[in-house]
């Protein structure tokens, strides 16, 4: 009856307020309540599932590893449900409508990660662990300092990877139904507590796996609509791509003045060709290091291997999960281009300018446009389940780290894993509900934040802390306890310090800057010739020379201001009311352009460094991969050698017969 | 089962488990070092081999759509066929070295 209750009080919240929903959004205010009955049903079967999930969620093992009685496909489709975060399905099919190849190229990454997980962490990690990270670490080291250090390591990168969804799915549901910002982030941490706390392991994942299924169909519609005037072929579809005038546009205005000696053909071709978006390799180097790396060291993909029965299952569910999760970045190549085809980069980038509304855009116009009831049918679904998505990754997030707290330091440092189940389970619930009121106080303080830095932040101290710490005590004999913690806190303190002093971080030198460029326009540019740099360490630190493109002359721009007056004096000898209307459409697009401008002159007036006291990024990577995961690596092998740990030596054997034969692993309940 | 019954260091040394150590060890490293050289040459080639990337193969499809779509397929092949050596033998040598499990080494 209880989550009855608190079903009855989220809607009544949920949909009662409806002063919140008064302004802005990509659905129009006539279809508002079709949005709304969507998002209900979607909410329902989600509360059905969790009031299903919550009658057989008694023990420990029930409420963090679903009674380990989750299928292998089962879990494969969760997978692909906890890893499709709206980052991944708004964002890529957004950057593939915006930048062509070079957005369809980062989503490669994504899926090739998978890799890493099947060959190297799958299977040990189930044959070895029971709920946690800590579980595997302990395993042949000191329990209470590892579990300390893997609980720490697990809550740091939850509550970034947390974070960056909060705030990313605030302004996502601000954007698209308007709702205000502070109540879709109370709205979807209520839901989320009310999945994890009840419903535990076993309710995330089938939230997970409806949310992915709904996500998969939706993006198979889209794109048999998109695709099938084409006859379903590839060159026919990419030709009609690249001819369309918006998508010209669009290169003209990437390439700047390189442009204008380019014919329209060459254009065109040009959103297929790499180097739109992407223009630093050496980054994109170590950004690859970091996903490919750092999946296999996240504490909420970790967490799903122990909820099947065997490796076997495991093996199997990598396997389901690297086939939606690839599948689904090849729709996302129909997704990306069919948008900027039919909805054009400008538009989509006008509503957001990171291009999240593309996929959302799409499905609008495939119904039949903005006015049209199927087209907001269309809208309000993906919008929902966007919405469902963003719950579903902070529910899985919030219980890893809940698992981190509760099992890790509460009933193992604290208890020394003395507690009954029924203990663990309160201690496991009260986390969850800690660990969630947190997310939602942070999502609500972040509001406005950069916060894109966050999710790569997350790979990186994945990939630099967690991976090498459980992959060397899998793989390597003479790894211990000292290598361990000093390996994992030296990777995660270089991370996240590297990102400090990256241009990730806000400088307000350079904003101001910009904003000033905007207002008073910029006067002409010589061309300068191309810089050669001076080695590897002047392209990763800011002590030498890097190597510079050349750069073309480029005439002077006027600002903003000067370019509103001069459309004001033609507004006023206008006579047709068509130019009218669209010059005071160009002057409203200015005067957003000025108040952002001005808001940002007015916001860093005065300061000249960032956080960190810098006036430019001392690191100029945006990825700290390339340097913080070697080191990670290095670090446990190097403290593993210079100390002795006689409980890491004698336990190899048995670690090792284990990780490989699934002799004595924790085994599925029996009901 | 109990734990205190099974001689570790017993399996570690049976020739039987030593062999699917070897076997595993040179597969997985093998599919490991080739899925992550094929990967890192789409962004190396992406920013170094531009002109061989906007090559037009198949219409206006070029070879950097190609290769970025044969990552997909690569990624694919590499799962399917270590997901058919571990199911059609890993898993059967490390069943008969559970089954004498209790035996070796007491």
């Amino acid at each position: 009856m209880r989550i009855l209750n608190t079903v009855a009080f989220f809607a009544a919240a949920f949909l009662s307020s409806s002063s919140a929903f008064a302004a802005g959004g990509a659905v129009a205010d006539e279809f508002k309540w079709m949005t709304f009955a969507v998002f209900g049903v979607i909410i329902a079967i989600t509360m059905a599932i969790t009031f299903w999930a919550a009658r057989t969620t008694h023990t420990t093992s029930e409420f963090y590893a679903a009674g380990r009685s989750v299928s292998g496909m089962q879990n494969g489709w969760a997978i692909a449900g906890d890893y499709l975060s709206a980052a991944s399905f708004l964002g890529i099919a957004g950057l593939i409508s915006l930048y062509g190849f070079d957005g369809f190229m980062y989503s490669v990454g994504w899926l090739v990660a998978y890799i890493t997980v099947l060959l190297v962490i799958a299977e040990p990690c189930r044959n070895i662990g029971k709920y946690t990270m800590g579980d595997i670490l302990a395993f042949r080291n000191d329990p209470k300092k590892t579990k300390v250090v893997a609980a720490l390591s697990t809550i740091t990168v939850s509550t970034f990877y947390l974070t960056a969804q909060m705030v990313g799915g605030g302004v996502l549901i601000k954007t698209l139904i308007g709702i205000d910002y502070e109540i879709s982030v109370i709205g979807v941490g209520i839901l989320m507590l009310a999945y994890v706390v009840f419903g535990g392991m076993k309710a995330t994942t089938w939230v997970q796996i409806t949310k992915a299924v709904l996500l998969v169909m939706a993006s198979l519609l889209l794109v048999f609509l998109v695709w099938s005037p084409y006859g379903f072929s590839l060159p026919a579809y990419l030709k009609a791509v690249i001819a369309d005038d918006k998508v010209i546009a669009q290169v003209a205005k990437l390439m700047g003045s390189a442009a204008a000696t380019m014919s329209k053909e060459e254009l065109g071709q040009r959103f297929l060709e790499p180097g739109l978006f992407l223009k630093n390799p050496i980054d994109q180097i170590s950004l690859g290091m970091a996903l490919v790396l750092g999946t296999a060291g996240m504490p909420h993909i970790l967490m799903r291997f122990f909820t099947v029965p065997s490796a076997q299952a495991a093996r199997t569910s990598v396997i389901w999960a690297m086939g939606i999760i690839g599948g689904f970045y090849v729709l996302t190549l129909f997704l990306g281009t069919g948008a900027a085809m039919l909805v054009g980069p400008a538009k989509i980038a006008g509503i957001d300018p990171g291009g999240n509304m593309a996929g959302p855009l799409l499905a609008q116009y495939l119904g039949g446009g903005a006015d049209s009831l199927l087209g907001n049918f269309f809208l309000a679904f993906v919008a929902a389940v966007a919405f469902a998505t963003i719950v579903a990754v902070v529910a899985g997030l919030v219980l890893a780290s809940a698992s981190a707290m509760a099992h890790d330091i509460y009933v193992g440092v604290i208890k020394g894993d003395r507690a009954s189940q029924k203990e663990q389970v309160v201690a496991a619930r009260v986390s969850s509900l800690i660990v969630g009121l947190m997310a939602i106080t942070v999502g609500i303080l972040a509001k406005g934040q950069n916060v894109a830095h966050l999710v790569a932040l997350a790979f990186a101290v994945a990939a630099s802390s967690n991976l090498p710490a459980v992959f060397l005590t899998l793989y390597w004999k003479k790894c211990n306890t000292t290598g361990i913690i000093a390996g994992m806190l030296i990777g995660s303190i270089a991370a996240i310090g590297l990102v400090m002093i990256s241009p990730n971080m806000t400088y307000p030198k350079a904003v101001l800057s910009a904003a000033k460029k905007v207002m008073d326009g910029e006067p002409a540019v010589e061309a300068k010739a191309a810089i050669p740099g001076a080695g590897l360490k002047c392209e990763l630190f800011a002590v030498c020379q890097k190597a510079e493109p050349a750069i073309p002359a480029q005439a002077a721009k006027p600002g903003a201001l000067e370019k509103k007056a001069g459309l004001q004096a033609k507004l006023a000898i206008a006579t047709d009311a068509a130019e009218k209307a669209k010059i005071e459409k160009d002057v409203a697009g200015l005067d957003k352009v000025i108040t952002k401008a001005e808001g940002d002159l007015k916001k860093f007036a005065g300061q000249a460094t960032s956080m960190m006291g810098l006036e430019k990024p001392f690191f100029l990577l945006k990825n700290p991969g390339l340097l913080s995961i070697p080191l990670g690596f290095l670090c446990v092998i190097l403290f593993s050698l210079v100390t002795r740990d006689k409980r890491a030596e004698e336990m190899w054997d048995e670690l090792y017969v284990r990780q490989n034969t699934g002799i004595n692993a924790e085994g599925a309940n029996v009901h | 089962m109990s734990k205190r019954e099974i001689n570790w260091a017993a399996i570690d040394t049976d020739p039987r488990f030593q062999e699917l150590h070897r076997k595993k060890t040179s597969f997985l490293w093998g599919l490991m070092l080739l899925s992550t050289v094929y990967y890192f040459m789409l962004p190396i080639g992406a920013a170094y081999f531009q002109d061989l990337f906007k090559i037009k193969v198949w219409g206006v499809v070029n070879v950097g759509i190609l290769f970025a779509l044969s990552e997909f397929v690569v990624a694919w092949t590499i799962a399917f066929v270590y997901s058919r050596k571990a199911n059609t033998e890993f898993d059967i040598m490390a069943q008969a070295i559970i089954a004498d499990a209790h035996k070796l080494g007491v």
